[in-house]
């Protein structure tokens, strides 16, 4: 990334620089604003608010909306459960992925076009065009024992099923592309040697493949993370539920509180702004990577 | 990075020519497939089929099977109760939701004001931030990271911080103008006229970042020297852009097209969480979700607007994947 802006050099401020840098700055503030606005409203409490008006100066302001919103809503709770969806599905996805398309990077080219498309379209579908059937079907399955419910519905095992369902289509596809820039000779030789599969899988093609699996492990922490859809129809129960749809009944609860919604939102969108600020590079070159996802 | 240029512009794989495309694999003068395969043992096959065939079950169970699922309860009338209750009508849902459904036809055309919306204002947005942060000028990082961090949020939390703006009471815009008094109060979330737009200012907040990363990725591949050959022969920053930078960005114009295509189609969480779909801001993908949490289950009726949802996607997947997919045959 840096490499061009060396070669380059840097021009002289000239005005029309000035004028961009302006432009550019004014633009980014303004972008920031809803957010900005956001964490003022969430660091006054309400009682001032409600009698001096949003747009005021303030008393004073204070984390209490945060902490009041943290403690009282039990989102520590809700975190956890996000954790216990999100780090199996990211694992899960980036290693059955990553088998198809060793398969069909490596092995049988004429089935690759094939499985590929099946994987890269079903990733491109609306999510609402299979979910009545799903979420008869998660109603249908029995796992007493293995879940809370019973059931595929309303436990973390159903919801990371069908993340690792739908993402893995959109990773295949980008790691057989990875995977077949990668020099034959290498896995020829092991094969050759007497290598199995597996340990040409496991030991030589994966380790290679780090990079484009970082990328993708930050992308699909953030995409399931993020994710509200799911969570929404197939979680039933507060208990369960990650931390985007418990966002949603807090707000329920605390509509009156408009402040306290606010210091909550944001909590909600710190950890993904703490993986996109800590590993910005992987983020953004996962998602051009994969510019065909929606 | 060297994935990036991978992935959009298409290179020859340097490998690629050793490797046969598919479909003339029974050719016998292809040694790599076929000396491969005198390499495998039998389990090495039961590993690369269990390998292959595992993540394919799942994908293809969960994500087609459910999709023809949809496709064969659009037809039935069923509560969910019993199997048995599943009621053959054949076109029947279509027909109401086409003439009686007063939600079906303001569904699909917010659809469709969704995507003209982002292509017509976010998009070339983004493309004209992208232009600007790409001429190597300082704080470029800042700039970007700014514009850029709607889109590691979630739906869910962009709805909120966008209701603070728009609460006609307490919110920023009202404030603001003084319209926030009872009698005086503009309903931005209310107001079936208003809404849709007030929701799509916030849709495009998050789509012009998305757009200013892809289209930055893409000017990354834009060969140099072709700018200053531009440049020697006289040209302004404009002309350039238009004549020489612009037709290279085809590919990443594709991309950006079908990815907002999807989005639009996709919308939901945004306006969940807003109004719930309510009057002014109905989208498909809300109807269908109604279908099922809903107190109503009727579960062939939602799959009749799965199924138009479904058919839309198609005509926008189908022609994308098969000019991909032409292209990395090709590759």
């Amino acid at each position: 990334m840096s490499t061009t802006v060396v070669t380059q050099g840097r021009t002289p401020p000239r005005p029309a620089r000035i004028l961009l840098h302006v432009f550019l700055a004014g633009a980014a503030l303004a972008w920031l604003a809803p957010l900005l606005w956001a964490l003022y409203a969430a660091m006054r409490p309400y009682g001032e608010t409600s009698e001096k008006g949003y747009v005021s100066w303030p008393d004073k302001l204070s984390l209490d909306n945060f902490t009041n919103a943290f403690t009282q809503s039990d989102m520590t709770h809700y975190f956890v459960n996000t954790l216990i969806i999100a780090v199996p599905a990211v694992l899960l996805t980036l290693f059955l992925s990553s088998m198809v398309a060793f398969y069909v990077s490596r092995f049988d080219f004429r089935v690759n076009i094939f499985l590929l498309l099946v994987f890269t379209a079903g990733n491109l579908l609306p999510q609402q065009v299979i979910i009545t059937p799903l979420y008869r079907l998660y109603l249908l399955i029995d796992i007493p024992g293995i879940t809370m419910s019973g059931k595929l519905y309303d436990s973390a095992l159903g919801l990371v099923l069908i993340h690792v369902a739908f993402q893995s289509g959109f990773c295949a596809f980008v790691l057989s592309n990875y995977m077949r820039s990668l020099p034959h000779e290498l896995t020829e030789a092991a094969l050759v040697d007497g290598a199995s599969v597996w340990r040409l899988y496991w030991q030589i093609v994966l380790p290679l493949c780090r990079p484009a699996m970082a990328a993708l492990a930050t992308l699909l922490s953030i995409w399931i993370y993020n994710d509200f859809f799911w969570a929404l129809v197939l979680i039933s129960t507060g208990e369960n539920m990650p931390i985007t749809s418990a966002l949603n009944n807090l707000s329920g609860q605390y509509f009156t509180d408009p402040n306290l919604v606010a210091a909550g939102a944001l909590l909600t969108a710190i950890p993904t702004l703490i993986v996109y600020f800590a590993l910005q590079r992987q983020f953004v070159s996962g998602l051009t990577l994969g510019a065909n996802k929606g | 990075m060297t994935t990036t240029e991978t992935r959009t512009d298409h290179p020859a794989i340097p490998e690629a020519s050793t490797v046969p495309p598919p479909g003339s694999a029974h050719v016998p003068a292809q040694k790599v497939p076929h000396g491969h395969k005198r390499l495998l043992t039998r389990r090495d096959r039961l590993t690369l089929g269990l390998m292959a065939g595992l993540p394919t079950i799942l994908h293809v169970a969960l994500v087609w099977v459910t999709a023809l699922a949809s496709i064969a309860l659009a037809f039935t009338t069923w509560d969910g109760i019993g199997f048995d209750r599943i009621q053959w009508v054949g076109l029947q849902n279509f027909k109401e939701l086409f003439e009686q459904n007063p939600q079906f036809w303001p569904a699909v055309q917010h659809n469709v004001i969704w995507f003209v919306a982002l292509i017509l204002v976010p998009t070339p947005l983004g493309l004209f931030l992208a232009v600007q942060l790409d001429k190597k000028i300082r704080f470029s990082r800042v700039y970007q990271t700014a514009f850029f961090l709607p889109v590691v949020m979630s739906m869910a939390v962009i709805g909120f911080v966008w209701q603070l703006v728009y609460n006609p009471d307490t919110g920023l815009i009202n404030s603001l103008i003084g319209a926030n008094e009872p009698g005086t109060y503009i309903d931005w979330i209310g107001d079936p006229d208003l809404n849709l737009w007030a929701i799509l200012i916030a849709a495009s907040w998050r789509h012009a970042g998305y757009m200013m990363i892809l289209y930055l990725a893409g000017l990354k591949g834009v060969d140099p020297s072709l700018r200053e050959a531009s440049s020697l022969d006289g040209a302004n920053e404009w002309q350039t852009f238009k004549n020489v930078i612009f037709p290279t960005l085809r590919p990443t114009n594709t991309v950006v097209l079908v990815v907002t295509i999807i989005e639009a189609l996709r919308a939901f969480d945004l306006v969940y969480v807003f109004n719930g779909g309510a009057e002014g801001t109905e989208l498909l993908s809300i109807l269908v979700t109604n279908n099922i949490i809903g107190e109503s289950s009727r579960i062939g009726y939602g799959s009749a607007i799965a199924v138009v949802l479904l058919l839309i996607s198609l005509v926008v997947i189908i022609p994308y994947l098969i000019s991909t997919f032409r292209k990395e045959r090709s590759a």
